[in-house]
């Protein structure tokens, strides 16, 4: 119980560490802040403009007042507002969030069901025909960027064969099988380069557990193959598997953006690209928050995963 | 349980090849051996000799695409190689049961050990959860694990090294096979678990009347526990026969080697000063004893090494804050001697702090109390340049003490290019001249280290030790991870130079035969202090604290005739040194026995 | 050494990525000299490979679009390297407080995707390569401190170690003479994957707009302004999208062909 509860506090004080360097990050900046904001095409910007945006931002109140001010705001899951239309980000974000979650989650299932199966077939037989090929599949699909491979198969599948929609979004609720249908390529494109991660990582961690001692006590035991494989390798070489794919649905957080955009896929990156664009920077760091609170918790999850699996951890 | 004396297995030439690269190489070749109900056959070599590829061969177990095995093996009438792979798997664990070598990695570390257990039951009867917890609990109890109904949930890295050993023979005969085959099972164990460990095995034995197949590298276990004994060497079975013939009237020239080689407790009853081994010749079959040699003790000089009330504790702080929670008592309060030309030898089992006070007294860690003077000078005054030329160190594993990325000639003249004692040409020369000291050649120098054996690789390490020609050269177990016969020849090595240039030697060893035949003086160690020290033949002839009682009593003796005489020391799990943050050790006395054998008053524990 | 070339990956790897140093001095079409009348060419002997939407020499941009990835991610990946390798070393050598910290600061840099970052950092000091190869070496900063630090846990047990402590070594000749060439391979390996990972970050972020700022040549860009034109003008996206998987291809090629070699297993044969 005690190791639980530290790695909760643990993951707290990231988070505030986190969003406090987030939210800080705006001082860090070389010259005015406000001025690098609304600097357009190197013109210096109007200074009542300046004035206005810097008092709307409350930058000119002191810096811990300012710093107080923001984190009770996050408390109370405020996360600002955007410069350009005023509107409140969290809105806005928890709109959009959802649907980035359901792409990278249908990814995240996708890879999950070709990738562990095919790496433990794989690991058992390695210098097998299916093992080296899928491995070399595996290393080309890993290398594609995500948004060649996307912006190909929008051009392979939606222009030219047409049996895809080319991007778009549609509520679940208003027409499941078209939201479904929109789903697929863009899950698609992250599921592959994803799967070829899960089968590489599951491959080499069942390569290195095969041949450990205690694997060679249970087959000494009489204990059947499969379930050797599956109750006494799997279950140890799946540690690695997790840290691996938790790190990268952790990347994916952030990959979804290239996706986003090239399937029109309304999640954060829109926002957040648009954000960039317009230097409205309450919106990309509202949203560069909320991630990395995600990617906290993923971490939090996959260490307590980690914890009831391996006793050894919790020692 | 099956008749006494009626044949379980019939192995008859077998061979066995491994692929690697491309080609195929013979590891085992025409083997023929067979093995009765309730007999004991051993099967003995050292490192290449191809005894545990025999085992694994009989279980099936070598990988499948790179192996190729050949020949019978008769079990119950059918021919094991001529079974698939599933028949295969219910003869294993229920008819034959194998146990391994290492405890620590032999068990799946994220399974229950009661789960572990019940697993080899379920595999092989039809029975429910429960019925299979409660044979298995019955199996633990049987091995003596104390507690076994709130151990059952725990996992092997909450056991012991010995306790984790009894839980592998639970699981092994849990459905009472017919062949047991034990891989080393007691190597990496202390010596007084291996004698547990071997009692038990013998007694589950008379009670099942099971055939087992021991293989081990150790003669003292074969004289222990065989009925009979297959001699192996590179591959090919060298002799066979019963054990009494086997260590009476040896036949063969390496059975004698082997013999020859093994230390005997004992064998020094009668010899005055320490006695190097003798040396074997394989080609000539030719045994020349060791040549007459005065003492190398020279009692008279100033002493090298004064080592008074070290102690030294590690802390264990808590996880979260900095407090300190425990502190591990590695060395608590060690005092000793050594003299030019003197081997004292430290003995103990692991975790008693022989290693921590090598380590203390070569300056890596340093001291929290007490004095350690080398030379008349206080350890932590002498500047480390000035400290290398006077204390160096010979460590455990050869393979691990030489840098890999450095040729053998410059990692033995490393301390000269440090201290810019030597130019280029005079480096070359020296290393060449102390390869040839040590018993290799010269032109070694060029070669890298993974090209040598684990013997040649201590040798080195050995040179490497004298080039800045110390007074004192600390042993940690520098020989206990070489086979029998690499072992004589290295110690007699450094019996050699001990003579050559009247070197003190501090032997740290858990190997007793060993130590008897080297030492003048031996310091035995429990838990960090030292419990008795004196001179050899008082420590080994008139043993007065009970642990080192228990230490000798446990050793085994490679004399099958004296089968049976010892008694085992009684279960006990070794105590840990960690103690709590407020712990006081307590006030020891140490008693005079006889002249220079100090013996440790036992406290309340050992009575 | 020689074993390290040895593969037909790496030696394809190598010249591509000398051709595209050398760049600027080859015989090429300016990549930013636009010739509009000719817009859309296709390929003929003057232009190897056409001609794209402002009639700028495809070839030269594709070649100058390689040598600013290339330029970029190896800038970070060293920058990278040498500032996680001195923290991961100091911190697995020295041990105590300063290795707590470290590894805390490295698991707070973690936790901010590197993309996130990057367009964080581009909001906040504007687009371009200047604000590029810092983000992307303070991104893999981490990576370089955990593998130095591992790596140094482990060469530290090593009773080798000790023994050169034993000569009397000072800290010095321990760290840069002991400790730093057994760590060296990991830490290549570790280098390769980090300047495969940038190429792909920095693709995307040129894809976004974020990266090489226009007009000069960049991967990621091209294939965004091709994919309109696609359909009279396949070669346009094709090409950037080819040479951009081939680098990255060969560059996780070489980075698995580096850590077979360094592979323990390998050696004990």
């Amino acid at each position: 119980m005690g190791w639980f509860m530290r790695r909760i506090v643990q993951s707290l004080i990231m988070l505030w560490i986190v969003v406090s360097l987030v939210f800080l990050s705006i001082h860090f900046v070389p010259g005015d802040p406000v001025e690098l904001l609304l600097a357009q095409d190197g013109a210096a910007p109007d200074p009542a403009m300046v004035a206005m945006v810097r008092d709307q931002l409350g930058l000119n109140r002191p810096l811990h007042e300012q710093y107080i001010d923001k984190m009770t705001e996050l408390l109370r899951f405020d996360l600002g507002t955007s410069i350009v239309d005023y509107s409140p980000v969290a809105t806005e974000v928890s709109r959009r969030l959802p649907r980035t979650l359901e792409l990278i989650g249908a990814a995240a299932i996708i890879s999950l069901l070709i990738g562990l199966p095919a790496g433990v077939l794989a690991a058992r037989a390695p210098k097998s025909l299916f093992s080296r090929g899928a491995m070399l599949v595996a290393g080309t699909a890993q290398s594609v960027p995500v948004f060649v491979l996307g912006t190909l198969m929008v051009i392979l599948f939606a222009q030219f064969l047409g049996w895809l929609p080319a991007g778009g979004f549609v509520p679940f609720s208003r027409d499941p099988a078209k939201h479904m249908l929109l789903l697929i390529m863009p899950a698609a494109t992250i599921a592959i380069g994803l799967s070829a991660v899960v089968f590489r990582i599951t491959r080499a961690s069942m390569l290195e557990v095969l041949p450990l001692d205690f694997i060679r006590t249970a087959r000494a035991k009489g204990v059947p193959a499969r379930r050797v494989v599956i109750r006494h390798a799997l279950r140890n070489a799946l540690m690695p598997v997790i840290t691996v794919f938790a790190l990268q649905l952790g990347g994916l957080l952030a990959g979804t953006v290239l996706v986003e955009t090239v399937f029109n896929w309304p999640g954060l990156s829109g926002m957040l690209v648009s954000g960039v664009n317009a230097r409205d920077y309450p919106v990309v760091t509202g949203v560069i928050v909320v991630v990395a609170a995600c990617y906290i918790g993923l971490n939090l999850l996959v260490d307590i995963i980690y914890g009831l699996t391996d006793p050894r951890v919790r020692k | 349980m099956t008749n006494v004396g009626s044949e379980l297995l019939q192995v008859s030439d077998l061979a066995v090849s491994f692929n690697s690269g491309g080609d195929w190489r013979n590891v085992v070749r025409d083997v023929n051996f067979s093995v009765s109900a309730g007999e004991t056959v051993a099967i003995v070599g050292e490192s290449g000799s191809g005894k545990s590829v025999t085992s694994l061969a009989l279980t099936r177990l070598l990988p499948a695409d790179v192996t190729r095995v050949s020949g019978e093996a008769i079990f119950r009438g059918q021919n094991l190689f001529d079974l698939t792979e599933q028949q295969m798997e219910k003869v294993r664990g229920d008819r034959i049961s194998m146990i391994f070598q290492e405890p620590m990695t032999s068990l799946n570390p994220v399974m229950t050990i009661g789960a572990q257990i019940a697993e080899a039951i379920s595999v092989h009867r039809k029975v429910s959860r429960a019925e299979a917890k409660e044979e298995a609990l019955a199996m633990m109890e049987r091995v003596r694990i104390p507690s076994a109904r709130t151990r059952f949930n725990e996992f092997p890295h909450q056991f012991s090294g010995g306790m984790r050993q009894r839980v592998m023979i639970a699981a092994a005969l849990a459905c009472k096979p017919d062949l047991l085959i034990a891989d080393e099972p007691t190597t990496a164990l202390d010596v007084t678990i291996q004698a547990q460990v071997i009692e038990l095995i013998k007694e589950l034995q008379a009670e099942t009347g099971m055939g087992v197949i021991f293989i081990t590298h150790d003669m003292g276990v074969v004289a222990e526990v065989a009925d009979r004994t297959l001699v192996m060497y590179h591959g090919d079975v060298i002799e066979t026969g019963s054990t009494l013939q086997i260590f009476d009237r040896p036949a063969k020239t390496y059975t004698r080697a082997l013999l020859a080689a093994v230390p005997k407790l004992g064998s020094m009853n009668d010899a005055p000063a320490p006695l190097p081994y003798a040396s074997f010749d394989l080609a000539s079959g030719k045994m020349t004893p060791a040549p007459e040699r005065p003492d190398t003790l020279r009692p008279d000089e100033p002493p090298l090494l004064e080592v008074e009330g070290a102690t030294k504790r590690f802390d264990q702080p808590s996880p979260v804050l900095k407090r300190v929670i425990s502190r591990v008592h590695a060395v608590e309060n060690v005092t000793l001697t050594l003299r030019r030309g003197e081997t004292l030898s430290i003995v103990g089992e692991s975790g008693c702090g022989k290693s921590t006070t090598g380590r203390v007294i070569t300056g890596l860690y340093d001291y929290q109390s007490g004095s350690v003077k080398l030379n008349g000078r206080e350890l932590r005054s002498i500047s480390a340049p000035d400290r290398a030329r006077e204390i160096q160190m010979i460590f455990q594993d050869p393979y691990a003490s030489l840098n890999p990325r450095l040729r053998v000639g410059e990692a033995i003249t490393e301390p000269l290019r440090i201290h810019g004692l030597a130019t280029r040409e005079k480096e070359q020369a020296i290393a060449a001249s102390l390869l040839e000291r040590v018993g290799l050649k010269a032109e070694m120098a060029s070669r890298y280290p993974h090209e040598f054996s684990g013997g040649q690789r201590q040798r080195i390490c050995v040179a490497r030790a004298l080039v800045m020609k110390p007074s004192v050269i600390v042993a940690d177990e520098a020989v206990s991870a070489l086979d029998v016969t690499m072992k004589t020849q290295i110690v007699n090595l450094m019996m050699d130079l001990q003579q050559e240039m009247g070197l003190g030697f501090l032997f740290i060893s858990h190997d007793m035969a060993v130590v008897e035949r080297i030492s003048h003086t031996v310091a035995v160690m429990y838990l960090g202090e030292i419990v008795e020290i004196g001179p050899r033949a008082a420590i080994f002839g008139n043993p007065a604290h009970p642990y080192t009682k228990r230490l000798l009593s446990a050793v085994p003796v490679p004399d099958p005739s004296l089968r049976g005489q010892r008694n085992p020391p009684p279960v006990l799990e070794l105590n840990s040194p960690v103690r709590p943050r407020d712990y006081q050790p307590p006030e020891r006395d140490y008693i005079e026995a006889s002249p220079g054998h100090f013996v440790q008053v036992p406290g309340p524990e050992w009575a | 050494m020689k074993q390290i070339f040895s593969t037909p990956s790496a030696i394809l790897l190598s010249i591509l990525v000398v051709g595209a140093l050398l760049a600027p001095v080859l015989p090429l079409h300016d990549p930013l000299a636009m010739d509009v009348a000719n817009r859309f060419a296709g390929p003929s002997a003057r232009h190897w490979f056409g001609q794209d939407e402002y009639g700028r020499d495809v070839f030269s941009r594709l070649l100058f679009a390689l040598r600013s990835a290339i330029l970029i991610s190896g800038s970070a990946a060293l920058l990278a390297a040498a500032i996680g390798t001195a923290i991961g070393v100091a911190a697995g050598y020295v041990r105590g407080f300063s290795e707590a910290l470290s590894l805390r600061v490295m698991d707070v840099i973690l936790c901010f995707p590197p993309l996130l970052l990057a367009m964080l950092a581009a909001t906040l000091y504007g687009a371009g390569p200047q604000t590029l190869v810092p983000v992307l070496a303070l991104v893999f900063v981490p990576s370089f401190t955990r593998v130095a630090h591992a790596s140094v846990m482990t060469v530290r047990t090593m009773d080798y170690v000790d023994a050169v402590r034993l000569m009397g070594a000072s800290t010095q000749h321990i760290l840069w003479r002991t400790i730093l060439p057994a760590i060296a391979g990991p830490l290549f390996v570790q280098f390769s994957f980090v300047v495969a990972m940038s190429v792909v970050l920095e693709s995307g972020l040129s894809y976004l707009g974020l990266g090489v700022l226009p007009p000069e040549p960049s991967l990621g860009m091209m294939v965004g302004a091709a994919r309109a034109t696609f359909i009279d003008e396949p070669w346009l996206l094709l090409a950037p999208c080819l040479l951009l998987t081939i680098v990255i291809v060969l560059l996780n090629a070489f980075c698995d062909h580096l850590r077979h070699l360094l592979d323990p297993r390998r050696s004990q044969n």
